[in-house]
This record gives structure tokens, sequence and C-alpha cells, in this order.
């Protein structure tokens, strides 16, 4: 059925207000897009790592999910996933369950990227019908801006200062994406927030539907750790499309398919000049970080159209 | 109807998991538990149990596993040892503090540094703060029994706390023995259903499990846990209770052996009991009054019957299988000491810490320590109180 963004949007919510995200944070939208992402009707076991989002949406005695929802630790959420859909499929196979239940996890870059990165790994090989989020607001916000291997380069993050001597983080980003994808597991997506919703939701409902383990990677910003006013979030996102830092692309049972490609693609100043955490790249003689970023997204771009059917 | 049969302790626990038939099994192999693991998962390739046999990529997703699992409503174990406890370790915190009941077989190992394979308790002993109930087997017999009453101690509604199931590393868990098996339907009924109250995957309600806890609330959370190993001591003895009826074997907080009369004896856990019995018995046939407490249950700590126990004993000696590093003895004699510090009178007490790492543990190296508490009995003197037994070029050696 084809995407209605009015009627999507007029389903019940399932991740509620009341959290206390920071406004203009990309957690929360990816919350909602996501839940809104499951049919009416079919439950969900919410699993999340620790994380902004989950100290900002499950403060005892206050939930913001309405559907069940775990927390265990930083780095584990796939591997608890991976335990409830155990206990489903055993439920199921004893007869001691009726409803359809989903199992959708959630980490932010630091526990997905990195500190998670074994358990999801280890949880995608084994091939639970889980469905994994990753909202990559490129640093570990919730301890305070610290840098991940999501962080990319150049930026300044709390321990990957800008200096006298430094020019902020040293390194590139991980491609994670793409080595979810290497798991060769059914169905792997990058997508942001873009105009009506249309990419990310297909792509949640799909993630979400498909048999199997899926992994979808959100760019999720953030206004503390990327400085910028909470309104210039879809700005943010559209230039990181548009800039092709944040291609939209899917990889269904290892076919690569690039979703969406920029009329004219835009320099990469136009994503960074609008974040505060690269405001350092754009001072008189530090033009050769400009030109070092956009090489590395312009072999990166090519790399991945020479994958994509 | 018991069945003689002949099994490791692995084995036997094994058999104890396929006659109760868990919701989900997720483990990560290391010796010497891994033999529970592929015993488990070839009942499952046979079709001898239904349970999703989850094999992660490690123990520390295995305990993860587990805490998905039980809250999601299903019955969760798992198997490990040593380093494989220790990468647990966190986890087996939160699992604790989510209240949720899941069985860990602990087949003791010593902690790696330097690595080595055999037995010593310092695994289980560095997880005795968790929120863990734990109870510890002399041998393979005892290891099954204390399997086959753990999920109904751990999920009894005023206690709901994770339970562990110590065997000694190889000693036990790799020695076959007689023992006495119990059929399938005796086993499943003893057990009973999983009936958790509320459950991730519960058709009336969702639940939401592990929240960000504040101060005004984490407090009395962590206070109720403590509550609920109180309530665990009486868990433990009605649970011994039933099983003792329905299959005939007793158990308690510890075995007292020829304790009436006991002017000297010790405290330990585990296989060494079977070890120091013997030496009991020749002692006795010379006239000497030494008896033995077996340790079986070290959380909760059954420090009030410790003490009674031990109260008209006038030399006793701790002996711990761990080093805690304290540089004052080991766990067990830091507890018993404290557990009897109020007694009227308290015995003189050492601490001997002894077998680490697989380091042998013979008759006469027991009957040396009943030697030397007999020596204090008769000097009045105690001397050094923590005391390593057993080394190799120690010329200060006590032991």
């Amino acid at each position: 059925m084809a995407y209605n963004h009015k009627a999507e949007l007029s389903k019940p919510e399932r991740f509620v207000g009341g959290h206390r995200l920071c406004a203009g944070c990309g957690a929360g939208i990816v919350c909602r897009a996501m839940t809104r992402a499951l049919d009416e009707g079919d439950k969900a076991v919410i699993c999340n790592a620790t994380s902004c989002l989950e100290v900002s949406s499950f403060l005892y005695p206050y939930t913001a999910w309405e559907d069940s929802y775990i927390h265990s630790a930083f780095e584990n959420t796939s591997a608890v996933c991976g335990g409830v859909e155990a206990a489903y499929n055993v439920l199921k196979r004893r007869g001691k369950i009726d409803d359809t239940f989903k199992f959708l996890a959630i980490g932010g870059d630091g526990g997905t990227y990195d500190i998670g990165f074994q358990s999801l790994s280890g949880a995608m090989e084994r091939g639970h019908d889980m469905a994994y989020f990753c909202y990559d607001n490129e640093a570990y916000m919730n301890t305070g801006i610290q840098r991940s291997s999501a962080t990319p380069r150049f930026s300044n993050a709390t321990t990957s200062p800008t200096g006298k001597v430094s020019d902020g983080k040293q390194q590139n980003k991980k491609d994670l994406t793409a080595i979810m994808a290497a798991h060769n597991i059914p169905y792997v997506a990058q997508t942001t927030f873009i105009g009506n919703f249309k990419d990310f939701h297909e792509k949640a409902h799909r993630a979400i539907y498909t048999p199997g383990p899926t992994f979808v990677n959100v760019m999720a910003p953030c206004p503390r750790g990327w400085q910028y006013a909470a309104e210039f979030l879809p700005e943010i996102c559209k230039m990181a499309v548009e800039t092709c830092i944040w291609p939209l692309y899917e990889v269904v049972e290892g076919k690569w398919i690039l979703n969406y490609e920029p009329k004219k693609k835009l320099p990469v100043t136009e994503f960074m000049k609008l974040q505060g955490r690269f405001k350092h790249c754009f001072r008189p003689g530090n033009e050769w970080t400009l030109e070092a970023a956009q090489t590395y997204v312009d072999a990166q771009w090519e790399k991945l159209l020479n994958r994509c059917v | 109807m018991s069945i003689p049969d002949r099994l490791s302790g692995n084995e036997a626990v094994a058999h104890a998991m396929r006659q109760i038939n868990p919701g989900v099994f997720a483990a990560f192999p290391i010796t010497p538990s891994t033999e529970i693991p592929q015993y488990f998962a070839q009942f499952v390739a046979d079709g001898l149990v239904d349970t999703e046999y989850v094999p992660v990529e490690s123990e520390h997703s295995s305990m993860s596993t587990c805490m998905g699992a039980q809250a999601a409503g299903v019955r969760a174990i798992t198997a490990t040892s040593s380093a494989g406890l220790a990468f647990m370790y966190e986890v087996l915190y939160v699992v604790a503090s989510a209240r949720l009941p899941v069985t860990l077989a602990c087949v003791n190992r010593t902690l790696t540094g330097p690595i080595n394979i055999n037995n010593d308790h310092s695994d289980s002993m560095g997880a005795r703060d968790a929120g863990w109930i734990q109870i510890y087997a002399e041998n393979n017999q005892e290891a099954y029994d204390n399997y086959l009453q753990a999920m109904r101690i751990a999920e009894t509604p005023d206690v709901r706390l994770p339970i562990m199931i110590c065997q000694d590393g190889f000693i036990t868990s790799h020695a076959v023995e007689n023992i006495l098996l119990e059929e399938d339907a005796a086993v499943k009924a003893f057990v009973g259903e999983y009936k958790p109250e509320n459950f991730l995957l519960k058709h009336e309600n969702p639940l939401a499990v592990g929240p960000y806890d504040t101060c005004p609330y984490c407090m009395e959370h962590k206070v109720q846990l403590a509550e609920a190993m109180k309530h665990a001591r009486r868990a433990v003895l009605d649970v011994a209770a039933d099983f003792e009826k329905t299959f005939g074997r007793k158990y308690g907080f510890f075995e007292e052996y020829r304790m009436e009369d006991a002017e000297v004896a010790l405290v330990l856990i585990g296989s060494t009991a079977g070890t120091a019995k013997a030496c009991v018995e020749t002692l006795r046939a010379q006239g000497i009054k030494a008896g033995l407490i077996k340790l079986r249950v070290f959380r909760p700590f059954p420090a009030q019957e410790l003490a009674a126990a031990l109260s008209h004993v006038k030399v006793v000696a701790v002996m711990d299988k761990s080093e805690g590093y304290s540089a004052c003895g080991g766990p067990l004699y830091a507890e018993t000491l404290s557990a009897c510090y109020d007694l009227p009178v308290r015995p003189t007490m050492i601490n001997v810490v002894y077998g680490l790492a697989g380091r042998d543990c013979a008759v006469e190296d027991i009957e040396r320590v009943y030697r030397h508490l007999l020596r204090i009995l008769e000097t009045g003197e105690t001397g050094e109180k923590y005391i390593h037994m057993g080394q190799r070029s120690n010329e200060q050696e006590v032991l």
C-alpha cells in the first residue's frame, strides 16, 4: 500500500510525550517513526541499550513507551533482544501465546558501532527475528559528547577536541551499514528524517516485517553535540543526504539499491557549516580540512554507486 | 523410584536441565563447564527438549540473553566457569536488580590471572555480592539435587532472585560417580511450571523492565533486593524440606559432620568435604573430637545457624578455596568470623586458604590442619591466623 503520511500520523502514538529528550533531538523522532511502522494490532517488545534515549524515556516510575520495553546495559541490547525473541518462539511452540509480537532493538552509535558491536554482530549472525535501529548521532552524547567510531573526521568532540595542535577527530567514520550488509542478513538500510518520512517509514516497516535479522542505520542529529538550534534539524538531515555524506540506500537480500541520488551533489560544506562541531574547519588556514572531508565523501559515494544496481 | 546411574557432575546437571525442559538455554563454552551446553545441545538435536538453545558469542551475551528470555516470561538458564562468570559480572547485577530468577550452573574454576583451568572458588566468590543465591555441592548427587531445587527457591514470590548452582570444576564436574537420578515425571512435578506475575509477552498488559532509577527510588529497590535475600533463607529450607519428603535426601544451609561434641572443626565448601570426612573418621578412631561443617548455602549466608553450630567448638579452621586479597583472610573466613562475633563464648578461629588453582588437597593435608588446631588447643597459642596451605618453598610455612 502506498505511503500515506496523514494516515500514518493519525495512528495512535506508541512513543508518547513526557520523555526528557532535548528539543531538536533525533532519538525521539526515530522512536516515534519506528513504532509507527508497526502494523496496528501487532504487539512489540522494545529492547534499548543504555543511552540518552533510555535515561530519558524510562525514568522510574514513568515510561514513554506504550509497548513492552526492556533495558539491561550499554553493550548487550542485541543479546537481550535475542533472548526475548527466543522466549517468544518457545512460547509459540508450546501454544502458550496467541499474540503477534515484533522485536525491535534500538541503541545509539555508542551502543551499536562500539561497545555493543559484538552483541549486535552475534545476534545478526544467529538469525534472530529482530529489527535493530541505530540512532546515529555520531558521538557518545549521554556521557557528554565523547568521540565514537561513528564520529566523522574533524568533528570537535570532548575526547577528540580541537586545540592548538588538533583539528578535532583524527579518524574517519566507521562504515557500519556496509559492515552490517557484510553479515549477509536479509535487510539492511540507511535513512534519516527526510521530507514526509516516506523513506524512513518504508525502511522501518520492511525491516520489522522481513523475517530474520535486519538493521536500519538512522542519522539522528543531536543539538548539543552537533551544536545547532533545534529548528535546523530537518535542514541538517536534508544536507546530509544532498551532499552524499549520508546516502539513502538499502541492501535487500544482498542487492544494493540506492534510494535517492541528488540531482546536483552539494559540497560537504553545506552540511558542515550548519553545525558548531565543524566551526574550526572554516577558519582561515584550515581549508585543507574541508578539502579532505570532501575527498573522503566523494570516494565513499563512488564506492556506493559501484555497489548499487 | 530413584534410578541408580553413574554420571559426572556435568552430566548430572545437564540431565536435570533436560528433565526441567527450560524455555531458553543460552551459553558460551568455557572449561570446565563446556560439557553442560554440549550435552544440552545434543538433547535439543535429538528432540528430547523443546528449549530454544541460543549459542551466543560470549558469556556477556549468554547472561544478557537469559535476562531477555526470563523477562519475556520463560525459564532461562546458562552454564559457565571462571572468566566466563567474570565476563557476565555486570549483567549478574542487572538480572538480580530486575528480580529475574535466572538459573546459572557454575562449574567453579579459578579466575584467570595467570590463566589456569583448575578448580577453586574465586569465580563465584567474586560474584558473591551480586544479589544471586549461591548453593554449592560436595559431589555429583548434590549438584543434581541442588539443581532440581534451584528454580523453586529462585521463583518463590517473595524471593524472585537469580540462583547459582555451583560445583567444583573437574573434581566434581568430570569425575564419574554413582548417583541416584529421579524419574522425569517426578522431577517435572517437583519443579512445576514457571508462572511469572508479569512478563514482556503478557497478553493483558505490556511491561517495562530496567528503568533509569533516580535517587528517590533506587535505594528502595536495592533494599527490596536485600529483603528478598532474607526471604530466600526460608525458601531454601522450605524447598529442601519438600525435596526430602519427595525424594528422601536431606538438605539444609550446611551439613554438620560429627559436630555433636567436636572440639576442633573445619568449615569449608564443596568437594573437599569428602576428603575431610575421611580424615574426621580417622581422627575420631584415635579418640580425637574432630568435626566438620560443609557449607551448602553461601548466599543467603546462614550466619546465626552457623554460629550456633560452632558455639561449642574450641578451635575452628575456616578453609577458603579462594583468595580475597584482603590481607586478612578469604571471604568464607570473613563471613564466619563475623557470624560468630555475637556468641557469648567464641571459638578460636583461623583461616586456611588452600587448593587455589587446583592445588591438590589430600586427606593428609586436612589432617595437618586438624593437628594444627589441636596444637592451638593444647598450647593456647593461636599464632598466625591467615595461612596459605601447601606452598612449595615457603620456609615460614605453618601448614
